[in-house]
């Protein structure tokens, strides 16, 4: 068990550096000029002020010492500098990446569990209005593109009945603290979560669905039934536990966008969250800034990945042979 | 030597515009305290205007920082951190009186050194239009006495009171920047001015705080107690924002145009297209002219015909704006009415291109659209149609902000769209996008079209470098009728921009450089 945690975690570094490498010739493969967009932005720009800029972030050097100083950067843990914000890397991301796990990850548990609940619910009552009503919900909020679910939610619920409110992390100026303030962030979680959570709680759904009633048919659960084993019993003793897996698989992908699958999201609800952080420094060309975002997403699949297969084992300890 | 005291004047017109807003709002005295609500969009990247002059920057340093004037919405200049200045008779003395009993926000006070300083060293080094002007006009800068600042002049330049708005002439801290890397001093992420409002919290991604400088060099100012610069990216967001009553001020640019005509319908809401006198943006058609057809100065009157800019306004920024005759634009000084016009008519279009004997079925013509949403894009499809109702073939070819002032700065575009800030005076942000010597590879805001005219380059520089206004005016008319005439650049249109706010907000806009303007006066009413 140890040895097979060192392998992987080897190979993780690995693929991180390799990652990285290959974001690094990816950006500065795209069309656009870090120096002549400041410029721009700055509203002007003659020959030299664009040169001052060039030698400051050192993109007057040929690409490949470019490169190694970044690396050699990153294995020291300095991600480097913004152009545009003037601020090291790390301290943009680490301000801004606490939003983004607090949002993506209610939004993965509330999509988990919901999405479970209704399609064990469905199964259950194969065929029944119940199912119908489940499997249409779950296929009217797969088919339908986030920023338009979005858009509709704000204007109903925040709009038009003033319950929820529609953008921000936490109330303004307000200066609270403790509980209430944890309460305060809950309420603008809300709708957020929701916007976020709903096509993948469509995906479990169908997904928990499919899968409980493949098993059903299985020999166990008729010898089980004929047992007169009761049949909530059986759904969660039987059906259930082995039904998870593909659930599982599929809900370490969605780990695994945790961290930059919310630019949308994050945009319309003004959260100030990394994929935002992301999509800024693309259209400014701050180049470290998206390496360093890059990196940080590339990290975090990666320990998804060593946990879900750890995960395996104690959800069917069948696996561990195979390890 | 008699010296004209234009601070005098300045003086007397406001005591008279008071006199009559004084009547109006009588019965309204200001009261103190209160938070106003706005939106820094986009993010600003930081504060510090000396190095960064975005909109959004200045909307919100303008209120931390400070410069030596500032223009009212006619475009004379207003007593700022000067108090009084005055010019010699020859144009080559420029003396202005600061304020007294004025201190930096870390309680420094602040004296003639760090406008030397500013003007002599910081801006020299990090701002391209002061640099311009200060290598090609400027001798020297010195301070006589603590509250004094004399600027002398090489040759006269008749814009030299116009470079003093705070985008171009920000007053930098002496204490905390000479000596170091201006770029990298950490100054930068604390920003001192000498403003009614200081910087308390930047959350990024969330909101900019700033609150009242207690030691404000004006007694009793400002009214308010905190400002809130809120970042909120999506532009439907910002309208829900207002009419929330979350934000109580919207910016020109802040919500989209369909929007503005729905919530200015709001009760208790106003708003007004005052305040950009100073910038007046003026949107432009580029025509790259070192490749044929628009080598050809037919085919370039004949684009000119093919647009109608009316309609452009009217059904595509809905009315915010108003078609352009030239280079100049209307509310700006030295504006000349007598050019050459170009209304919409096809007919002659066409017949222009056929005097120019190109085929122009052998052209295609590679149009890069401005990448700032859906009003331009509806532009760039409608300029496209018009074209090819000329009979060239129009590919549009779209880019993000970095593609395009890539493209652009690298000449590589056939068509383009740009606007431009003009600064109160032609000589700040005009005679840039035509003087043959702006044409400079790398650079997205110069004479990237490549209009080349010797006659032109000799007008502007006679026309700065006048003594008195009649002169340089003269010069300027006659600049506008060849620019015109020649179609330097096809302009379209001077943008309109609205702010709207609630109308318990008071004394928001009152200047030529509108909210960017420190809000010292500004009250809101319980």
């Amino acid at each position: 068990m140890l040895e097979f945690a060192v392998q992987r975690l080897s190979k993780a570094i690995l693929v991180v550096i390799g990652v990285v490498i290959l974001n690094f010739l990816l950006i500065h493969m795209a069309p656009g000029d870090p120096a002549s967009v400041l410029a721009g932005e700055a509203g002007s720009g003659d020959a030299k002020f664009i040169e001052q800029l060039r030698a400051q972030f050192g993109l007057d050097q040929p690409l490949y010492w470019q490169l190694w100083t970044y690396l050699k950067g990153v294995l020291t843990g300095d991600l480097g500098y913004s152009y545009r914000n003037q601020v090291p890397v790390t301290t943009l991301i680490l301000e801004r990446l606490p939003a983004t796990l607090l949002l993506t990850g209610c939004a993965f548990i509330f999509s988990l569990v919901l999405g479970i609940v209704l399609g064990v619910l469905a199964a259950y009552r194969r065929g029944s209005i119940t199912d119908s009503a489940v499997m249409t919900g779950a296929l009217v909020f797969y088919a339908t593109p986030l920023f338009w679910v979005a858009l509709m939610a704000v204007l109903v619920f925040s709009i038009h009945l003033d319950w929820l409110p529609p953008f921000d992390m936490e109330t303004i100026g307000a200066d609270m603290t403790g509980w209430e303030r944890v309460l305060d962030i809950a309420h603008h979680l809300i709708l957020p979560t929701v916007t976020l959570g709903l096509f993948f709680t469509a995906i479990y759904t169908r997904l928990t669905r499919a899968s409980m009633l493949e098993v059903m048919g299985l020999d166990f659960v008729k010898t089980a039934r004929a047992k007169g084993v009761p049949k909530a019993r059986i759904i969660r003793r039987h059906v259930l536990r082995n039904a998870i897996l593909p659930i599982f698989t599929f809900a370490s992908m969605q780990a695994g966008q945790l961290v930059g699958g919310a630019v949308l999201t994050e945009t319309v609800f003004s959260w100030p969250g990394i994929g935002r952080l992301m999509f800024d420094a693309l259209m400014q060309r701050d180049y470290p800034v998206l390496l360093g975002v890059f990196l940080v997403t590339a990290i975090v699949v990666v320990i998804v990945n060593l946990v879900t297969d750890l995960l395996y084992r104690v959800v069917d300890p069948r696996i561990e042979a195979a390890g | 030597m008699k010296k004209r005291n234009v601070s005098l004047l300045a003086a007397a017109a406001a005591l008279l515009c008071a006199s009559v807003f004084g009547t109006a709002h009588a019965q309204e005295t200001p009261t103190k305290g209160g938070t106003l609500n706005m939106i820094a969009q986009p993010e600003p990247p930081m504060l510090m205007v000396g190095l960064n002059t975005q909109g959004p920057t200045l909307y919100v340093a303008g209120q931390i920082y400070q410069s030596l004037l500032t223009y009212g919405t006619d475009l004379e200049p207003l007593p700022s951190l000067a108090k009084s200045w005055t010019v010699s008779p020859d144009g080559l003395t420029y003396t202005f009186t600061l304020q007294d009993n004025v201190k930096w926000h870390d309680g420094k006070p602040f004296s003639a050194e760090d406008v030397v300083f500013t003007a002599d060293k910081f801006l020299r080094e990090a701002h391209p239009r002061w640099r311009l002007i200060a290598t090609t006009y400027v001798e020297s800068i010195t301070s006589p006495a603590p509250n004094q600042v004399v600027f002398k002049l090489k040759t006269p330049f008749s814009a030299f009171l116009h470079a003093f708005e705070l985008s171009s002439f920000p007053i930098i801290p002496k204490h905390l920047y000479d000596g170091t890397d201006y770029r990298t001093n950490p100054a930068n992420q604390t920003p001192i001015g000498t403003g009614p409002f200081k910087l308390k919290e930047w959350k990024r991604g969330s909101y900019i705080h700033l609150v009242r400088n207690e030691d404000y060099w004006k007694p009793g100012k400002p009214y308010l107690d905190e400002l809130y610069f809120r970042i909120i990216p999506d532009a439907a967001s910002r309208a829900v924002a207002f009419e929330k009553g979350t934000v109580d001020v919207l910016r020109g640019g802040d919500v989209e145009g369909f929007e503005v005509r729905r919530l200015v319908k709001m009760k208790d809401v106003e708003n007004t297209t005052s305040g950009w006198e100073a910038y007046a943006p003026l949107v432009f058609l580029q025509m790259n002219m070192r490749n044929k057809p628009f080598s050809d100065k037919n085919v370039r009157q004949a684009i000119m015909h093919a647009i109608d800019r009316d309609f452009i306004v009217k059904n595509i920024f809905f009315g915010l704006g108003k078609a352009a005759t030239g280079p100049i634009a209307s509310t700006t000084l030295y504006y000349s009415k007598d050019v050459p016009a170009y209304p919409f008519d096809m007919a002659k279009a066409k017949k222009l291109v056929a005097d120019s004997g190109l085929n122009p079925s052998e052209y295609t013509i590679r149009l890069m659209p401005l990448p700032y949403g859906a009003m331009w894009d509806r532009m760039t499809e409608y300029v496209k149609q018009q074209i090819e109702q000329l009979g060239f073939k129009v590919n549009i070819q779209g880019t993000d902000a970095g593609g395009w002032s890539q493209n652009t700065a690298d000449f590589n575009f056939d068509l383009t769209f740009n606007f431009t800030y003009q600064y109160g005076d032609p000589a700040l942000g005009v005679a840039r996008h035509y003087l043959s010597s702006n044409v400079i590879k790398g650079t997205p805001y110069g004479n990237n079209q490549n209009y080349l005219n010797p006659k032109v380059d000799e007008l502007f520089a006679k026309a700065a470098g006048a003594v008195n206004k009649e002169d340089a005016a003269k010069a300027y008319a006659e600049a506008q009728k060849i620019l015109v005439d020649d179609v330097a650049l096809g302009w379209l249109f001077e943008m309109h921009n609205v702010t709207v706010n609630r109308k318990k907000v008071k004394n928001l806009v009152t200047t030529g450089i509108g909210l960017n303007q420190y809000m010292d006066e500004v009250w809101i009413s319980k």
